[in-house]
């Protein structure tokens, strides 16, 4: 048996068995994530969402799915045909491939790289061309004004985003998503790097084209945005990306500043807890946070999004790298 | 089209590319074909458009995000009001002006109401529990009109829960609106001399309790909008509308108020009783659409404010006035009384025949004044019929509102204006 499981194939049989193991939950939680959306929505419009598919509306995702998958993959006749499918490939790949370096508990990542973050920073700046190819292959106009939102707010948010990265990876000296956990054992970052915090999961609303910065797919404006010309499953792949990436920014930020698989305190009753679960929760937690933030703001406009990005976020979170910088040298709490 | 790309450029680009009076046509005599450079990027913004408030066609000139040009185009719900009001009698085209503005249906009844009264000269016969039970209803329309106003200008905005939240007081003023008049939305309920019926006894109880709630929603609503830097960083100077220029593009409503004109019909020429209530009439200073979006708040409050005091004002008494050439008689006297079975049947047959005159009858409806001019020839029909709708002088603002902001602007311009088009397009 260990001989089979060290050689290529059994190496491989391993890996599609973790891809797997990770991946089911993670969609299936996309599916739920689009129910507890509605759901909590509702209640905060006080209204009660899905109700009527299965008990509580449980079967709501799948019903959803069912449909999609029945309706007709329409392509515009003015649309570049290869790229019009390939973008929300593209999209929903990007943020499925990105769990790889995402450590659930610890030791529990399917790729424990060195570079996890950068990794993973490269995975979600890629996916803005699944965004611009779908606007620019629609060929419509509300789909590239769309498109070009899109780019333009996420280079703007990715880089006070790096800051923040930068700041956290100050504090625990290595570019390993379980390290960065792991320095978190007894203070998570959140206390210590506060402003950070909040400057990153509002950069990670942005990422994401959630409310209030839904711009490239502004409803009242833009109808649907980027993805305005697609149907079915090209459609749904969208939604599914999107969700998925609400999910992965969670994480991120779980990660950075929550202290990943870690319970609050470590005393007998949180101990007792597998640290997936309180991954979870924690993701659980903040994804509750997008949906309140969907219910409560009104949309940005396009060029006050870019100021708040360029003109707040950025010289802020550089200052506060700079003064990180400076404190951890000050003080000799520089990792080595 | 003389086809050289400077003139082309001069003229506007929409105008030589888009025009097919002046297009070279592909089948006519000239072979020649001329190209010409459109470096605008036009937008068909609506009519199926989330934020075109119904059947809005806006064709948007844009560079890049930026508005160069904004044309609205009417006339998709148009459905001949005017014309087939002629063909009615006075009563029967009651119905008619509940879909002029379908979101705010008594105060256009209120219009119509007033003007046949005004011709047949019995404007101070009509009792007095009719006329407070009208402005009851007239106010209760404003914050119906207000509310949805408020809250689809968030939506468009990006802000989804106020208009779930405005719904549901909405769903309560239209149960009022059934209670009363029998119908949950065109309700016909005003009449030539008073109202269709009295209301149901429990009806003014009802609408107490519905008022004493309602501030702290209207506070709740304020909560989520008012403060809210985002919601400000939107509206605030945006489509800004100074007095002099508001009036010159023929404003009226919240929209002349929010430019600083203090110009109100309940107060300047107070019909009903609106003399004899006590309330204020907010004025805004900036013109913009913020400005706009708070004058609706507080009219509300004020309209809350009448209501409560047509509440106190409620007596018994009949609501119709007595004439029975005008409104029929009570049923039971028509079991009774030859005279009431012949005025019940000629009503009803032929209508009511209003003697010669012409009236210009405008009364303040929540989007402004909607004015009815009204010509009787002695029929049982009206001559002519032509509504004056504030919805239209607003709408034409559209290009002069929103040139030179951008795309997101030009939506939160709109919903700021209030637009609907049944009286738009009549």
């Amino acid at each position: 048996m260990d001989g089979f499981l060290a050689s290529p194939i059994g190496i491989l049989a391993i890996t599609v068995a973790q891809t797997l193991a990770l991946l089911v939950p993670v969609l299936i939680a996309v599916a739920y994530l689009t129910l507890a959306e509605r759901k909590v929505l509702a209640a905060m419009q006080l209204r009660r969402g899905p109700n009527v598919v299965g008990p509580f509306g449980l079967l709501q995702p799948f019903a959803d799915a069912l449909k999609m998958l029945m309706k007709e993959t329409i392509i515009p006749s003015g649309a570049n045909r290869v790229l019009f499918i390939l973008a929300p490939m593209l999209l929903f790949m990007l943020a499925m491939i990105a769990w790889a370096v995402i450590p659930v508990q610890d030791g529990w990542a399917i790729a424990d790289i060195n570079v996890g973050i950068l990794y993973l920073f490269a995975v979600s700046s890629l996916g803005v061309y699944g965004i611009i190819i779908a606007g620019w292959a629609s060929n419509s106009k509300y789909a590239f004004l769309g498109a070009l939102r899109s780019a333009a707010q996420m280079v703007s948010y990715e880089v006070s985003i790096g800051f923040v990265i930068v700041t956290v990876l100050l504090c625990v000296g290595s570019l390993n998503l379980s390290d960065v956990v792991r320095a978190q054992e007894r203070v998570w970052f959140f206390i210590p790097l506060f402003p950070m915090f909040i400057i990153f999961f509002i950069s990670a609303l942005a990422e994401t084209n959630r409310a209030p910065f839904d711009l490239p797919e502004g409803e009242s404006e833009l109808v649907a945005g980027f993805f305005v010309e697609y149907s079915s499953m090209s459609f749904a792949l969208f939604f599914l990306g999107e969700y998925a990436n609400m999910i992965l920014m969670s994480a991120l930020t779980t990660i950075l500043f929550l202290g990943g698989w870690y319970p609050p305190v470590h005393v007998v009753p949180f101990t007792w807890i597998p640290g997936f679960v309180w991954f979870a929760l924690k993701i659980a937690l903040l994804l509750f946070v997008f949906i309140w933030v969907r219910a409560t703001f009104p949309r940005y406009r396009y060029d006050q999004l870019m100021r708040l990005g360029w003109k707040v976020f950025l010289p802020f979170s550089l200052v506060w790298l700079v003064l990180t910088a400076a404190v951890l040298k000050l003080t000799g709490w520089l990792p080595a | 089209m003389s086809g050289s790309s400077a003139m082309a450029s001069e003229a506007g680009p929409l105008a030589t590319s888009a025009d097919p009076a002046t297009m070279p046509s592909a089948t006519g005599t000239s072979n020649e074909v001329k190209t010409v450079e459109v470096d605008s990027h036009t937008i068909n913004f609506g009519p199926q458009h989330p934020a075109a408030h119904g059947v809005l066609r806006l064709i948007l000139e844009m560079k890049g995000e930026m508005v160069e040009r904004a044309d609205p185009h009417i006339g998709l719900l148009h459905r001949g009001t005017e014309k087939l009001v002629e063909y009615k009698t006075y009563l029967q085209a009651m119905p008619y002006m509940d879909r002029l503005d379908y979101v705010s249906p008594m105060c256009m009844e209120h219009s119509w109401v007033l003007a046949v009264e005004r011709l047949l000269h019995i404007e101070k016969d009509v009792p007095e529990r009719a006329r407070v039970i009208r402005t009851m209803f007239a106010e209760l329309t404003r914050i119906l009109n207000h509310l949805l106003n408020v809250t689809t200008y968030a939506l468009d905005c990006g802000a989804i829960t106020p208009a779930l939240w405005g719904f549901e007081q909405r769903e309560h003023l239209l149960e009022f609106y059934e209670a009363a008049g029998g119908s949950h939305y065109h309700v016909n309920y005003f009449r030539p001399g008073g109202v269709a019926r009295d209301l149901p006894a429990d009806l003014p109880g009802r609408i107490a309790t519905w008022a004493a709630q309602f501030p702290k929603f209207l506070d709740d609503l304020e909560g989520l909008l008012t403060n809210n830097r985002i919601f400000k960083q939107r509206t605030v100077d945006i489509g800004v509308m100074t007095a002099e220029q508001a009036m010159e593009w023929g404003f009226s409503g919240p929209c002349l108020r929010a430019s600083g004109v203090p110009w109100d019909l309940r107060k300047a020429q107070p019909y009903e009783i609106y003399d004899q209530l006590d309330f204020d009439i907010p004025v805004g200073r900036q013109g913009d659409c913020y400005d706009r979006y708070l004058i609706r708040i507080m009219e509300m409050r004020q309209s809350l404010r009448m209501v409560e005091q047509c509440l106190g004002r409620l007596k018994p008494g009949p609501i119709k006035i007595l004439d029975n050439k005008i409104v029929p008689p009570k049923r039971g006297e028509m079991k009774r009384s030859m005279e009431s079975l012949i005025h019940h049947f000629k009503l009803y047959t032929e209508g009511f025949h209003v003697p010669e005159g012409a009236t210009y009858t405008v009364t303040e409806a929540p989007k402004g004044e909607f004015g009815m001019y009204l010509v009787a020839d002695g029929t049982n029909r009206p001559y002519r019929c032509k509504v004056r709708a504030p919805g239209f002088a607003h709408l034409q603002a559209m290009e002069v509102l929103s040139k030179g902001h951008m795309l997101a602007d030009a939506v939160a311009i709109i919903g700021s204006l209030d637009i609907v088009f049944g009286e738009i397009d009549r």
